[in-house]
């Protein structure tokens, strides 16, 4: 072998000489994992009167609930996403272009704002069943909008668009070649389908899977609205009914390590299978479907749109109009201000993040890099308030630490320097949705040919003159959606913003809770809809471009 | 783009090094009552006083547990926040100090603030029965316990026992009757539920309106609220216990911080909070009952009637909140 490839070989497998590249997502891991493992040194002292506790009364029902769901909301995002960004992505019926993006307008909205909504709806004192009596024959129908379907429905509605995002492109991604190829050797479309095109999409499907689950997991805003029992229940039963942190902590603990080995065992499963896009070649021609297929297809997609998307929507809007727009005052551009700024910078940080944890994935491979990765995806999965606890907890004792070394340096007292500040809040928002970067961030770099940074190299490329010039430019659209996804997440988040805000860094999440939590609905649907409506325009940009850019190549 | 992440990237190392700034005529608040129940009162404070308040707001839970990883940093002096069980709570893991104020002594009654003297109640939260006009008589209306009697079979409603108001109600049963007859009560109420616990009072409220059930357990201001909203709601108030303990009450109320960096500032407001000047306002935001037993409440809740209050002091519903939910647990009370 001539040196010269030699070296070019080592540097893309070999020995890594990348310091400061490792550098940085040991860096990252470590940011990951003190919080995490602040959550873990609860076992310290194991709370055993509070587990068996709940383990003679309440946990086998809440297992059982959170197995349905996990379970119910699974196969329900995996067929919504799925068959949605099939038709969307691969078929053409009067109205695709409009639910093409529409698809996705869920995701600007909180899934407690959904659940709330359509159990208010639906519920037996609801408008709905005030409607279906006054129908003849109907007068008696009476039923409580609440339970395991309902629940699950709910789920389903507003986390099927990350399944949907993810298989979306995915499917778009497919070129003319492979579907041609799968034809030839005597596939119908049925057959394509499954056996050609799924496999092909399935690290973008799980990963979009993997998304809802986590969410399903850790939610606590919609299932409380049901009083629907989940083992994140049981955590929050624990810190606030029962004044017991440690036994919460360890709760927590608990279901990351199942997320964990979950996600290990899907990564087993899929095993060493490696399904590339060799030749993208022309986009295939979409499906045309008429008749009846048409008209099934624009109603399933319209469908979703309606009740995930409009209903909630007008509801909100309706409420806005009752209270006559009370509450709208001149601090409320400084809420949006800030609510936008937050999630700008969270997206500028997570994605970065996320790009150095899969560079280094790529270009390492090493123990440390693979640990660092996995750790990152794992913060998805905390209830809300645990992780942020976590995060403040771990401030909290560095600050300590600090003062003591300050004290004994002669120094007065140093106050609270971490705590309270926008980079532990940031932080926070770094490990919570580092998972949602990962995926648009890795299929992009999964794109990005070796050849191409060989070649950079060759031409003498180096640092963040390569960076600047390869990589930003050919895994910008996988960035911007990466960014843009955080950017949404941050602007719903509620429970970490609240805690560890700065003083006077109110958002809109932190309007909506003063109202919910004490009821006030109809107060918090104005801070509601601005919220949606400041996630929309990154929403349908995104969704824009991502249609642009396909269709144009 | 790039200009953008330039400025956010400027911005944000500005907020991070900008050190808090610590001037002496202010208090720092962290705070479980929602901003829009304390604001006006802290910035009539602030035209009165020139004493400014910051304050941020949060669950109690998340809120305690900051204050305590911060220890002697903390840059808080008050803590407020809802329900006793949470103020014990504070004073139990030592975050609060003890106040020897003559003022809060005067203005609010022993049984609603610690008798160390951490905390102390400023407004009152009462939780009585409500009923549906169309079925029920309120003379058939006797007392939490009665609930469980097998006449109420699949009448009654119940929000969650998550809810730390519930959690009280039946702490304070534990300490009234004990952990046997306490037991038996919740028992009664789940055997006569005509349905699974609500999320919410306002839930338990509109059931009974459209004919679910017929009684239920609420807090007044949400049934304020909701009357407002429906005049025409079949839902009336009424008072149990009378011939007894008294109806369950509650408060929200406030502590100075151990670790106060202005601790005189923070006693001079909490004492103006229980004062008659702030009380009304206080109060009447939410709803509620002024502690103060000088000042009258609101007009639209003194419409509702007066009533005999339980006079126990409320620092037990903190102390036996735990084992009030593992009893509803047992009960199979969700």
């Amino acid at each position: 072998m001539a040196p010269g490839l030699r070296e070019t070989r080592s540097r893309l497998h070999g020995p890594p000489r990348n310091r400061p590249l490792r550098a940085a997502v040991l860096l990252v891991g470590a940011l990951t994992a003190v919080p995490l493992a602040v959550l873990f040194s609860a076992w310290a002292s194991p709370e055993t009167a509070v587990w068996e506790h709940l383990a003679a009364t309440v946990l086998p029902n809440l297992l059982r609930n959170t197995a349905a769901l996990v379970l119910g909301v699974g196969i329900g995002t995996l067929i919504l996403g799925c068959g949605l960004a099939w038709l969307t992505a691969r078929c053409e019926f009067p109205g695709r272009r409009w639910l093409d993006w529409g698809l996705m307008l869920p995701l600007a909205l909180p899934a407690y704002v959904l659940a709330f909504v359509v159990q208010g709806l639906f519920d037996t004192a609801g408008p709905v069943q005030r409607l279906l009596s006054q129908i003849p024959g109907l007068e008696r129908v009476s039923f409580e909008a609440r339970g395991t379907p309902w629940v699950i429905a709910v789920l389903t509605l507003a986390f099927y668009p990350y399944v949907y995002l993810l298989a979306r492109a995915a499917f778009l991604g497919i070129g003319r070649g492979t579907l041609e190829a799968a034809r030839l050797l005597g596939l119908g479309p049925w057959g394509t389908f499954l056996r050609v095109v799924l496999p092909t999409a399935r690290p973008a499907i799980v990963a979009g899977l993997a998304l809802a689950v986590m969410e399903t997991l850790a939610d606590f805003g919609a299932v409380s609205v049901f009083n629907y029992d989940t083992f994140t229940t049981a955590i929050y039963k624990a810190w606030f009914g029962l004044f017991n942190l440690p036994a919460a902590a360890q709760l927590a603990s608990l279901l990351l390590l199942l997320v964990a080995l979950a996600l290990a065992g899907e990564r087993r499963l899929r095993g060493a299978a490696r399904f590339h896009e060799t030749a993208r070649g022309a986009p295939p021609p979409r499906i045309r479907l008429a008749g009846w297929r048409a008209i099934l297809a624009a109603t399933a997609g319209g469908a979703v749109l309606a009740v995930g998307f409009v209903l909630p929507m007008t509801q909100l809007v309706g409420w806005v109009a009752v209270s006559a727009g009370g509450g709208l005052d001149d601090r409320y551009w400084a809420l949006l201000g800030r609510t936008l700024l937050l999630g700008g910078s969270a997206a500028l940080v997570t994605v970065t993040g996320a790009l150095l944890i899969g560079l280094a994935r790529r270009r390492l491979g090493d123990r440390p890099s693979r640990i660092a990765a996995d750790l990152s995806a794992l913060g998805y999965a905390l209830p809300g308030s645990v992780l942020a606890v976590g995060v403040m907890l771990s401030f909290a004792g560095i600050d300590n630490a600090l003062n003591t070394l300050w004290r004994l340096a002669g120094g007065g007292s140093l106050g609270p320097v971490l705590s309270g500040s926008i980079a532990a809040l940031l932080l926070a928002y770094l490990i919570r949705f580092l998972a949602v970067a990962n995926g648009p961030v890795d299929s992009a770099l999964e794109r990005l040919r070796p050849s191409v940074v060989e070649a950079a190299r060759a031409l003498g490329a180096r640092g963040l003159d390569l960076a600047r010039r390869i990589y930003l430019p050919l895994l910008r659209p996988g960035l911007l959606t990466a960014a843009l996804l955080v950017l949404v997440e941050v602007m719903k988040e509620m429970p970490a913003t609240l805690l560890l805000r700065p003083f006077g860094w109110d958002t809109l999440a932190v309007r909506i809770f003063e109202f919910t939590s004490e009821g006030e609905w109809q107060r918090a649907a104005l801070p509601a809809v601005t919220l949606v409506l400041a996630g929309l325009g990154p929403v349908i940009w995104l969704a824009r471009r991502s249609a642009g850019a396909h269709e144009s190549s | 783009m790039r200009s953008t992440a330039t400025l956010l990237a400027a911005v944000l190392v500005a907020t991070v090094l900008t050190p808090i700034a610590a001037t002496a005529a202010e208090v720092v608040v962290y705070s479980a009552r929602n901003e829009q129940l304390i604001k006006p009162l802290f910035d009539t404070y602030t035209a009165k006083t020139g004493v400014g308040v910051r304050f941020i707001t949060d669950k109690e839970g998340p809120l305690l547990a900051r204050l305590r990883a911060e220890g002697a940093n903390t840059p808080a002096d008050l803590l407020i926040t809802v329900d006793a069980g949470n103020l014990w709570q504070a004073a139990e893991v030592g975050v609060l100090a003890p106040l020897d104020s003559p003022v809060l002594e005067g203005n609010i009654p022993a049984h609603l603030r610690d008798p160390g003297g951490q905390w102390f109640g400023l407004s009152i939260r009462a939780r009585p029965l409500v009923y549906s006009t169309e079925r029920v008589k309120p003379a058939e209306l006797v007392s939490y316990e009665d609930l469980a009697d097998p006449k109420w079979k699949g009448r009654l409603c119940l929000r969650t026992s998550k809810k730390v108001y519930n959690q009280s109600l039946v702490a304070m049963m534990l300490a009234r009757l004990g952990e046997a007859e306490t037991a038996r009560v919740v028992q009664g109420w789940v055997a006569n539920l005509a349905t699974e616990p609500f999320a919410s009072d306002n839930q338990v409220m509109e059931a009974i309106d459209s004919g679910r059930c017929d009684v239920g357990i609420v807090n007044t201001y949400y049934f304020g609220r909701l009357a407002k909203e429906r005049p025409a709601m079949t839902v009336a108030i009424a008072w149990p216990n009378q011939a007894s303990s008294g109806v369950h009450v509650n408060i929200s109320g406030a502590g100075v911080t151990r670790h106060a960096k202005h601790p005189d500032e923070a006693r001079r407001l909490l004492e103006w909070l229980s004062s008659p000047e702030a009380q009304g306002l206080f109060a009447s935001l939410n709803l509620e009952y002024p502690a103060n037993p000088a000042v009258a409440a609101d007009p639209a809740v003194a419409a509702w009637g007066s009533f005999k209050a339980d006079p126990a002091n409320v620092a037990e519903a903190g102390r036996l909140q735990a084992a009030a939910v593992m009893l509803m647990d047992r009960a199979g009370y969700r």
